[in-house]
């Protein structure tokens, strides 16, 4: 009886906590998509270039790589003429690694599902999640789109444990040298027709291990993921966000 | 506004004025130290700048909190002798040192791999696993991907039907060349290199870094920064403790506690991203600079914030404690000991769930936790339950801290980078009691003060043979439970 007093107490407090509406959500303070601005720099101005910690960004034209970028603030600060502005936006995930780089009016290119991937995985993807010298950022932010708050399993988007039950594999981490026969033992597990997704900066570039020799990231040369999603690590609204349009979800309302 | 100037958890020394032992004095002092009342908190190597004898460093922490550091060598090529079989805690250090630097480590009783460092994936598929025979023995290999969202290590559970007689952990999976790559690095690339290290401790690890940083360039920074700093660290350990505890209810299948625990976490670590943009700090400490204003509203969203998981936690904290199944199944499985915990070198959040006093803030002079002390918790048991209850009775003590630290704390700008220039052939320890434990890093700069050698150390290191320790004589299905309540880090250890 007290047990049963005290899950009822639980439950009270608990309210409701999933988030309505994932797609209008509004994640204050999250330092998310940079928006560049028109304005031209300064001559010769190369302040970003040089504060830049994994080498996002490249000059004329401007272009800065949300595949690579953790979104640390530093070019955007030190820059003389605000010509990057981060805003909350959460939207970060593309198809392909280029279409991730923004430019001067141009933001990322968006998620783009097909006809295929509609058909096969619309209403149900499982996925399973391989952490390749993740550091535990990217994995506790994908275990976040679990729980009670995100809660992606609404969409019929489940994490599962084995392979042979899963539609594809999320990828987190650098791809450590050590971790690549597991990555494809797993991936050969997994049932055709079948998706790759990379979470992360690190799994996009190799992020800010970019260059490290205990790397080995020729899983990459050998398969094409169809999602990247940005960050260090992505927002849990960054990776629900963009499976649903992978997934050709409508509107993500519940 | 006061300056903290003797940058607290932190010790500089030039390496001419360093204490350096020939190699039998260094045994003599390791021995004597490690008999005594010290506590060590570090053995590592160094390379020499003029041959391929490396120099062994050792750190330890007296009981008056002092920190002693010291390092010694011997020729090159020449034997050294281990010490584990007189101090097991000191195993790890010695398979790092035979691994990183090829010291024989004679008479080490399990001289195997710590991480595979430099070494191809057939050799990781050799590793030496202790065997068991026998007709009623069978083996269970869990990993190195696991069933949940875990990174990766594998698990050899030597067995007698559902008993683990013994668990073995083969590691290196996670290793990306940290140590390596810190040394490769521009400056500017460190703090952000630092914080992936071991991610869900960004913030610990970033704030030994700044320290070291600091000392080395003879920076200051405010009270103020520091007291900012340290309500960072504790968000991360309250935001870390909450997960550990959904983790520990999720494993015993007590779904309250695992949805509760995980949706106070999301209020704590959003509350982290207002205050800096990001759920976990990252980027919001830097060298010498707060990257972000700290004012009114900061305060304000902290104390309406943390008042909230104050209320609710409550709740929930009733519930799980009282309810009988969470009793049976964490009570009394998974036990260390203090004897073994304090013999093996068990550190932190797990070592003072085994009745210890393993805290660098409690332990440390100097800095924001001397000024305004935060108490010790300590359970005498060390089961799964004191585990848990370490995580709960924590995360209480530094929600009040941070409370009191938040009104403390002046209004502080965000700063400009400083210019950094570190000083010539220095070396310098710094320490941080992250939420797992004690985060060590040793930086040492060479004639042009550029840095010559980044050795980092985390808290799990020492920490995996206790969790193999605690499980043994269990049943095999404790072990997650185990290994959560444990809650380490694979990245940590395999760098
Ligand atoms: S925010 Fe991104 S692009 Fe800007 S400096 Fe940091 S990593 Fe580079």
């Amino acid at each position: 009886m007290k047990s049963l007093t005290n899950a009822l107490k639980v439950r009270a407090s608990q309210g409701k906590q999933f988030i309505p509406d994932v797609r209008g959500a509004k994640p204050i303070g999250f330092r998310g998509l940079p928006v560049i601005s028109m304005a031209p720099c300064e001559n010769g101005c190369t302040a970003c270039v040089e504060s830049c910690p994994t080498t996002a960004i490249e000059l004329e034209p401007f272009g800065l790589d949300l595949g690579r970028c953790i979104f640390c603030d530093q070019c955007a600060r030190l820059c003389p003429q605000d010509k990057v502005e981060f805003t909350t936006g959460y939207r970060l995930a593309s198809n392909t690694a280029e279409g991730l780089v923004v430019r001067e009016g141009k933001s990322l290119s968006p998620v783009a599902s097909t006809e295929a991937i509609r058909k096969l995985f619309g209403r149900s993807l499982k996925l399973r999640v391989v952490s390749a010298g993740g550091c535990n950022g990217c994995e506790q932010e994908i275990n976040a789109t679990t729980n009670v708050n995100f809660d992606m399993g609404r969409y019929g988007i489940d994490i599962v444990a084995s392979p042979r039950h899963a539609d594809g594999v999320i990828i987190s981490g650098p791809l450590s040298t050590h971790m690549a026969a597991a990555l494809d033992l797993c991936y050969e597990a997994i049932p055709e027709p079948k998706l790759v997704i990379l979470a992360g900066a690190c799994a996009i570039s190799g992020g800010i291990f970019e260059g490290s020799p205990e790397l080995n990231r020729s899983f990459l040369e050998r398969f094409t993921p169809s999602l990247y999603v940005a960050g260090c690590p992505p927002h849990p609204l960054s990776i629900v966000n963009g499976i649903l349009d992978l997934m050709g979800h409508a509107d993500g309302k519940w | 506004m006061t300056l903290i100037t003797n940058h607290a958890n932190a010790r500089l020394t030039a390496l001419d004025e360093l204490t350096t032992h020939d190699y039998h004095e260094f045994q003599t002092e390791m021995r004597q130290r490690l008999a005594g009342d010290d506590r060590l908190v570090s053995y590592f190597g160094a390379p020499s700048q003029t041959d391929a004898a490396p120099f062994l460093h050792a750190v330890f922490i007296t009981q008056n909190g002092e920190l002693v550091h010291f390092r010694g060598r011997g020729e090159p090529g020449a034997s050294v002798a281990s010490l584990t079989s007189e101090f097991p805690e000191m195993h790890c250090f010695e398979r790092e040192l035979h691994e990183q630097y090829g010291l024989d480590m004679a008479g080490h009783p399990w001289l195997k791999p710590i991480r595979f460092e430099g070494r191809d994936l057939e050799q990781m598929n050799e590793y030496p696993f202790y065997k068991l025979k026998g007709k009623e023995v069978h083996e269970v290999a869990v990993g190195p991907i696991h069933a949940g969202v875990i990174e990766p290590g594998h698990f050899r559970f030597m067995c007698f039907g559902e008993k683990v007689h013994h668990l073995e952990i083969h590691r290196g999976y996670q290793h990306r060349g940290v140590e390596k790559l810190l040394l490769k690095a521009p400056l500017r690339r460190l703090p952000p290199l630092i914080e992936s290290v071991v991610g869900d401790s960004a913030v610990a690890y970033s704030l030994t870094h700044c320290r070291a940083i600091e000392a080395l360039a003879d920076l200051d920074v405010a009270a103020d920064v520091e007291r900012i700093r340290a309500i960072g660290l504790e968000l991360e350990r309250v935001a870390m403790h909450l997960g550990g505890l959904s983790g520990m209810a999720t494993d015993i299948a007590y779904l309250p506690g695992s949805t509760s625990y995980g949706r106070l976490r999301t209020t704590v670590i959003n509350l982290s991203m207002r205050l800096c943009g990001s759920r976990f700090g990252r980027s919001w400490f830097r060298p010498g600079e707060l990257r972000f204003p700290f004012t009114q509203t900061h305060r304000d969203d902290i104390r309406k914030s943390l008042e909230l998981v104050q209320h609710d936690i409550a709740f929930i904290n009733k519930s799980f404690t009282e309810s009988r199944t969470v009793n049976h199944r964490l009570r009394t499985i998974c036990h260390l000991s203090k004897e073994v915990a304090l013999e093996i070198g068990v550190v932190g959040m797990a070592s003072r769930a085994s009745g210890l006093s393993r805290d660098l803030r409690t332990e440390m002079r100097g800095g924001v936790y001397e000024e305004h002390p935060i108490p010790l918790v300590s359970e005498p048991t060390g089961h799964c339950w004191a585990r848990g209850m370490v995580r709960i009775r924590e995360i209480e003590a530094s929600m009040n801290w941070m409370l009191a630290q938040s009104d403390l704390a002046h209004d502080v700008d965000a700063g400009t980078p400083p210019q950094i220039t570190l000083r010539p052939n220095c070396g310098v320890v710094s320490l941080e009691e992250g939420w797992r434990g004690e985060v060590m890093q040793y930086l040492e700069t060479d004639a042009n003060g550029d840095i010559a050698h980044y050795k980092v150390q985390d808290p799990s290191l020492r920490n995996w043979f206790g969790m193999a320790q605690a499980v043994k004589n269990n049943t095999i299905y404790d072990f997650p439970i185990c290994n959560k309540s444990f809650d380490l880090s694979y990245c940590g250890n395999d760098l």
